[in-house]
């Protein structure tokens, strides 16, 4: 009877068991945030968390070129592979019963997750390797050539979150999220 | 569950064929109810096969599949795409139950599959903390753990049935980005708790440890509900593909959410706005609009068998067979259809049936030789009922790429060969 008991323990955790949870071990190691920093990339749509330093249109270019036009094409329209997506154009194709080219430019609501996303995932081969300057100058160009901003616009950490998107009313929430 | 009501053995419950489903309930077939097709002659003599005379291979340190099983894998396109960016997809009509072999789970990835060291790899959580945290693996595997049977579906999944004209593929290529697996891990509530949360925190931004460093903002309230940080899958560590050393499990909620290999999760009062939850998977209405953060997958069912490429072979008795699963709940019941969605019948549903997992269904079918569009439509236990393909685009349109759940449609023409058609 007793090798019973732990097959019955074992079909109760299947079902939800939190008493068992009571006593958690309390296993986490403190640590300081400038040892979290190197790895604390989220910018927030407030700007929050970026890095300083700053880049214009006109400097972005030849990092754009150098190393992101391969895949997403010149000056970000038609890119040369399939998931890349194009980065430019696209504007007034969300109207009703139109094909929609969703872009930076036409879709994105945040300027800042541009920087985030550069910053994190691309170049696609050689991820987080550019620095500050070079991910605010390509940001730029990318905003540029969408015609949201000027060449000598500088974009840094406070005038980048005031970038105003073209599409920045365009997303309301989903009406069936669980409460 | 089994209603007592029903129509005899092997009636007719539906149109075109549709039989009661007792079949299942009660393991016998009427013979002269479904009678054609079941014999066809004297069987051969039977051989004494080479295997039976002497002894096979030995032991092997860890299983695969019979060598006659080959054809069962997962499929994905062909380059232009740099290498780990897109899927690959779960054959789902090659497979029975509800449970996806971790070897065929399907995969997203962003930027490919990481080969991370697991005495390397850390967890922090920080933020709107009291005390910011890191794990290591093997201090998580110290945790009281727990298991749960849940489903992960893309939100892409079955994004092709948004073209206009139906395109000829098969089940695992438009429905192939879902998969099940019984995860066992650490639920998120205990760490956090560890950790303190702040009281204007309201959203977890989570973060894995690939190239892409995938990253997406999660309700709070969902991380202290049911959140699971996955250590293993199907009772082995979770595959590389699928997140090794640790994935987050967020049961219901669409696939990109359930971030794999994760490194960071960052308390916060508002949400990141990343790129994978702006420029996707948010969904274009049929106006300007698009909805953004459109959490859980909805009610939604699947004919695995037949399906294309899975010819029937003669008029007779077939299994309808196939997969209902709700983000929301647990399925409640599935109805078939074997004539475009006329009349419908209720399904066999094969225990167990849980919350936010996929259920197998199963319907007893006398195909008569003739045309027939075969089609399953699910209702969870919210009451929510599938839609059917022009309920779906009167609410949103074709244009939004994600989370389609309407019924989907077989066509099975005279020579039993079924194709994807709308229907
Ligand atoms: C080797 C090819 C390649 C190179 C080089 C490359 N990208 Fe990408 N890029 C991709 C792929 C593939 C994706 C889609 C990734 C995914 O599936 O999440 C992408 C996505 C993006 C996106 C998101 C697009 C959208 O609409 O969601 C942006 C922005 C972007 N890249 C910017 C850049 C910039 C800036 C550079 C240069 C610094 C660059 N990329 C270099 C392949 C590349």
């Amino acid at each position: 009877m007793f090798t019973l008991k732990p097959i019955a323990v074992c079909v109760s955790m299947l079902t939800i068991a939190p008493a068992a949870l009571a006593q958690a071990p309390q296993l986490g190691q403190p640590i300081a945030p400038a040892d979290i920093a190197p790895w604390d990339i989220s910018i927030g749509p407030d700007g929050a968390g970026l890095p300083p330093g700053q880049g214009t249109a006109i400097e972005g270019e030849a990092i754009y070129v150098a190393k992101c036009q391969a895949c997403h094409g010149e000056k970000g329209v038609r890119p040369n592979v399939a998931l890349a997506g194009a980065l430019v154009g696209g504007m007034g194709t969300l109207a009703p019963d139109k094909t929609p080219i969703k872009t930076v430019g036409s879709f994105w609501p945040y300027a800042t997750t541009l920087f985030d996303y550069v910053r994190r995932a691309m170049p696609f081969q050689e991820s987080k390797s550019l620095t500050a300057d070079e991910v605010y100058a390509v940001s730029a160009y990318i905003l540029n050539l969408n015609g949201i901003i000027g060449p000598n616009d500088v974009i840094d950490a406070h005038s980048l979150p005031k970038v105003r998107m073209p599409n920045r009313d365009g997303f309301i929430p989903f009406p069936r999220n669980p409460k | 569950m089994i209603r007592k009501t029903h129509p005899e053995l092997g009636d007719p419950a539906a149109g075109n064929g549709i039989l009661s489903r007792r079949v299942f309930l009660e393991g016998t077939l009427v013979v002269g109810a479904t009678g054609a097709g079941l014999s066809c002659g004297s069987a051969e003599p039977l051989a004494v096969q080479p295997w039976m005379k002497v002894p096979g291979p030995g032991f092997a340190g860890y299983g695969q599949p019979s060598p006659f099983e080959s054809k069962v894998v997962k499929v994905f396109p062909p380059p232009p795409n740099p290498p780990g960016v897109g899927a690959s997809r779960t054959p789902l009509h090659m497979l029975e139950g509800m449970i996806t072999p971790s070897g065929l789970h399907f995969e997203r990835s962003h930027s490919g599959v990481p080969e991370i060291d697991p005495d390397q790899h850390r967890l922090v959580i920080h933020g709107l903390v009291k005390r910011p945290l890191v794990f290591t693996v093997e201090a998580l595997s110290r945790y009281p753990m727990q298991s749960r049977i849940a489903f992960i579906e893309c939100g892409g999944n079955s994004l092709a049935l948004n073209a206009p004209q139906a395109q000829p593929l098969n089940v695992a290529a438009i429905h192939g980005l879902l998969g099940c697996s019984e995860w066992t891990g650490v639920r998120l509530s205990t760490l956090l708790d560890e950790a303190g949360i702040e009281p204007e925190a309201r959203w977890v931004i989570a973060e894995g440890a690939d190239a892409a460093a995938m990253s997406r903002s999660i309700p709070l309230t969902k991380a202290m509900d049911d959140a699971l940080l996955c250590l293993y899958q199907n009772g082995e560590r979770v595959r590389p593909s699928n997140g090794y050393p640790v994935r987050l499990l967020l049961p219901g909620f669409e696939g990109n959410m359930n971030v794999k290999w994760l490194r960071r999760l960052k308390l916060t009062a508002g949400p990141a706005m990343t790129k994978d939850e702006t420029s996707k998977y948010t969904i274009l209405l049929k106006d300007e609009k698009a909805w953004q953060f459109v959490f859980p997958i909805e009610v939604k069912s699947v004919i695995t068998r037949p399906s294309p490429g899975l010819a029937l072979r003669g008029p007779g008795f077939y299994e309808i067979s196939g997969l209902a699963w709700s983000g929301n709940g647990s399925i409640r019941q599935v109805d078939v259809s074997a004539d475009g969605g006329r009349s419908w019948a209720p399904a066999a549903l094969q225990g167990p049936i849980l919350p936010k997992a996929p259920v197998r269904f199963r319907t007893a079918w006398q195909w008569n030789g003739g045309p027939a569009v075969l089609q399953s439509r699910a209702t969870d236990d919210t009451g929510m009922v599938q839609p059917t393909r022009a309920q779906f685009a009167a609410e949103r349109g074709f244009r939004g790429v994600y989370h389609y759940n309407a019924i989907a449609s077989w066509r099975i023409d005279e020579m039993g060969e079924a194709s994807n058609v709308y229907a």
